[in-house]
């Protein structure tokens, strides 16, 4: 990596006295998704080379469609860090909105999508909830939604357990509307022989909608200035609060969509899934260069920290090794990804 | 000072009668009376803890007064939100969150003002205004695109300043621009400061120097322990005077001596030393009332008097 680096570093002593223009590798230096992109190419090539399965197009078209359902919620969840806030929630918000769904349409014979827009509502409060607790409270969104986690999780199990009397939900697909349901969120097609599921094309279609709000519009430049500094925003009239509960209630749209991805992959849910995904999402965030002080990241870095997840998990079980070493491979990714960022970052700072 | 007299008849932008603030059974500020003309700098000086965060607060709609009134262009107000103070022409620039450090120039000269074009922003459109805007008022940056953090504490200031003034602020509130900023930036922020006023606007001016507060203003405001000590037009106060009544005359003469013992030891404590000497002597020229005259210094630079290159 270094070399690379340098190449950006020396200005012609010549030059204007403030030196007018940074290189372009410099400029494309300063991208927060630039040390997620260098790591995803490094991984990619790792696993190219070792395990040969993992050079066949399925097997890409599997790792995709791992990553896409990480990196779904991933997208919202790197638009809430950068605005300065957590959500340790996320995870058991997905399960959570499958388990509204499944229940409301299955309990009450109602069309499928009945329940798809209930659990909607659910998943919406849940991240209002969460942000409005945050806004009013000033308490850190780690230990609101540390709270909001627990709670959710016990309510998974316990409401399940009593509408069901089991542990995961009754089978779904007999159920008016749930073709359609799953042509929408759990469909797949074939080009040229590649079976391309749904999501990886939700997934493409939210990263990109995502990015442009970000970049392009008042709203992306309030998130960033919301996470940078709240009461810097506040003070030339940004809506802080405003900024930070749509925030949290992406996170709660996302969460619904990939719930209604789970619910119509498998027509059951078990109450108990979705524990630990939320650090899935906020490593995707991180690794893809989201600062975890907020202010700064990118969602297209965030899908790059999906995709790499997804090579990881599916590239251990290519490369034929013990599957037990993956979290430690995760772990290690993580401190590698802000290590590289840091550096990065800072040596694009200096050679402004 | 006649522009002083002469909006003194008309109604003035910002006028605060008798106006306080409690917080539950703790009196954070008491009985301030001050008015901000177009064209105007009212200065409000005092020491840490005086109340000048709070009256800065009620003024820009952070908080709200308990007693007596606040008026806009004579008209009753009580803001809910810096909007709506903001609506009204006052804007704030806050010392230490004039703005977002991770973000780009431009982006932090719009911020809650952002030029639209449909649904997005005109991004080329706003940096375009950034640039020619800060250039007018004399900064010339090579690039709007990078982050304001990059950027010097007056810098910084001085597009704080640039961006009230673009958006149509008629009130501008400076929350010690100066405080963290050395003596060259300190006159660079000064100097915005009469072309705000220059521009018409009236500014609320806040400091704990009075070096600063005089060249530049035409009402002063000194604040103590929540108190106000006082309100004075620029003919009726010296620099002096004001110096006097910000430090009370013997604890700065006291420091003068303590230093000027230490000043044997080193030649730069001896010029500290020098500068407090100074003071304190115009301190008594003003207190007998003869050296009214004696010039403050007015130099547009701001700076502390006894330039050190000019023994």
């Amino acid at each position: 990596m270094s070399q690379t680096v340098d190449v950006g570093t020396p200005p012609a002593p010549a030059q204007d006295e403030r030196v007018a223009q940074r290189s372009t590798l410099g400029r494309l230096l300063a991208r927060p998704e630039v040390g997620a992109l260098a790591g995803a190419i490094v991984i990619f090539l790792i696993f190219f080379i070792v395990a040969p399965p993992f050079r066949e197009l399925s097997s890409l078209s599997t790792v995709l469609y791992v990553s896409s359902t990480y990196g779904i919620p991933a997208v919202a969840v790197a638009l809430l860090m950068i605005g300065g806030e957590f959500d340790l929630s996320a995870g058991v918000a997905v399960t959570a909105s499958a388990l509204v769904a499944s229940m409301i349409s299955y309990q009450f014979s109602a069309n499928m999508f009945v329940g798809v827009l209930v659990a909607l509502v659910v998943a919406l409060a849940i991240g209002f909830i969460n942000g409005f607790l945050v806004v009013k409270t000033g308490i850190p969104s780690f230990l609101v939604t540390l709270g909001t986690f627990f709670m959710i999780r016990g309510l998974n199990l316990a409401i399940t357990k009593i509408v069901t009397g089991n542990v995961g939900t009754n089978d779904v697909s007999d159920i008016a509307g749930f073709g359609l349901a799953k042509n929408i969120f759990a469909s797949s097609f074939n080009v040229g022989g590649v079976q391309i599921r749904i999501t990886l094309l939700w997934w493409i279609l939210f990263v990109i909608v995502a990015t442009w709000v970000l970049l392009r519009t008042h709203i992306g430049n309030w998130i960033f200035a919301v996470g940078g500094s709240a009461a810097s925003s506040r003070a030339v009239g940004v809506p802080v609060n405003k900024v930070k509960i749509g925030l949290f209630m992406t996170v709660g749209f996302m969460c619904w969509f990939t719930g209604m991805h789970i619910l119509f992959a498998f027509n059951t849910v078990q109450s108990g899934i979705g524990l630990g995904n939320e650090f899935i999402y906020i490593v995707a965030a991180v690794v893809g260069g989201c600062l975890l002080t907020g202010g700064y990241g990118s969602v297209i870095g965030a899908a790059i920290g999906a995709f790499i997840f997804g090579m990881t998990n599916q590239g251990i079980v290519y490369a034929g090794w013990n599957p037990d070493w993956f979290y430690f491979f995760l772990g290690a990714l993580l401190l590698g990804a802000i290590l590289l960022n840091n550096f990065i970052r800072s040596r694009a700072e200096a050679s402004r | 000072m006649t522009t002083t007299a002469d909006t003194k008849t008309e109604t003035p932008l910002v006028r605060l009668t008798d106006a306080g603030k409690n917080y539950g059974n703790i009196i954070a500020l008491q009985g301030v009376t001050l008015d901000v003309g177009a064209s105007e700098v009212t200065c409000v000086l005092g020491d840490n803890g005086a109340g000048k965060s709070t009256l800065i607060k009620i003024i820009a709609g952070l908080h709200q007064h308990t007693h007596g009134t606040y008026e806009v262009e004579g008209e009753d107000v009580k803001f809910g939100s810096p909007r709506e103070a903001l609506d009204r022409g006052i804007a704030t620039v806050y010392q230490d969150l004039a703005v977002v450090p991770l973000m780009p120039v431009w982006r932090n000269f719009f911020l809650g003002n952002e030029v639209r074009k449909g649904p997005a922003m005109d991004i080329a459109a706003m940096r375009k205004m950034a640039k020619q805007e800060l250039l007018d008022m004399g900064i010339d940056l090579r690039d709007v695109e990078q982050p304001i953090g990059t950027l010097s504490g007056g810098e910084r200031q001085c597009v704080a300043i640039a961006r009230a003034v673009h958006f149509g602020a008629r009130v501008l509130i400076l929350d010690e621009p100066t405080a963290a900023l050395g003596v060259k930036q300190s006159g660079v922020v000064l100097r915005y400061i009469i072309q705000a006023k220059e521009r018409g606007l009236g500014v609320i001016f806040i400091t704990h120097n009075p070096h600063h507060a005089y060249p530049v203003g035409d009402n002063f405001l000194i604040l103590k322990r929540g108190r106000s000590l006082g309100y004075w037009q620029k003919d009726e106060i010296t620099m002096g005077e004001l110096t006097g009544l910000m430090a009370g005359g013997s604890e700065l003469e006291e420091l003068t001596h303590e230093l000027e013992q230490a000043g044997t030891e080193s030649s730069g404590l001896r010029e500290v030393a020098h500068v407090f000497e100074q003071e304190v002597a115009e301190l008594h020229v003003g207190e007998l009332g003869a050296g009214a005259q004696q010039a403050p210094p007015s130099g547009n630079t701001g700076t502390r008097p006894p330039d050190p290159t000019q023994p």
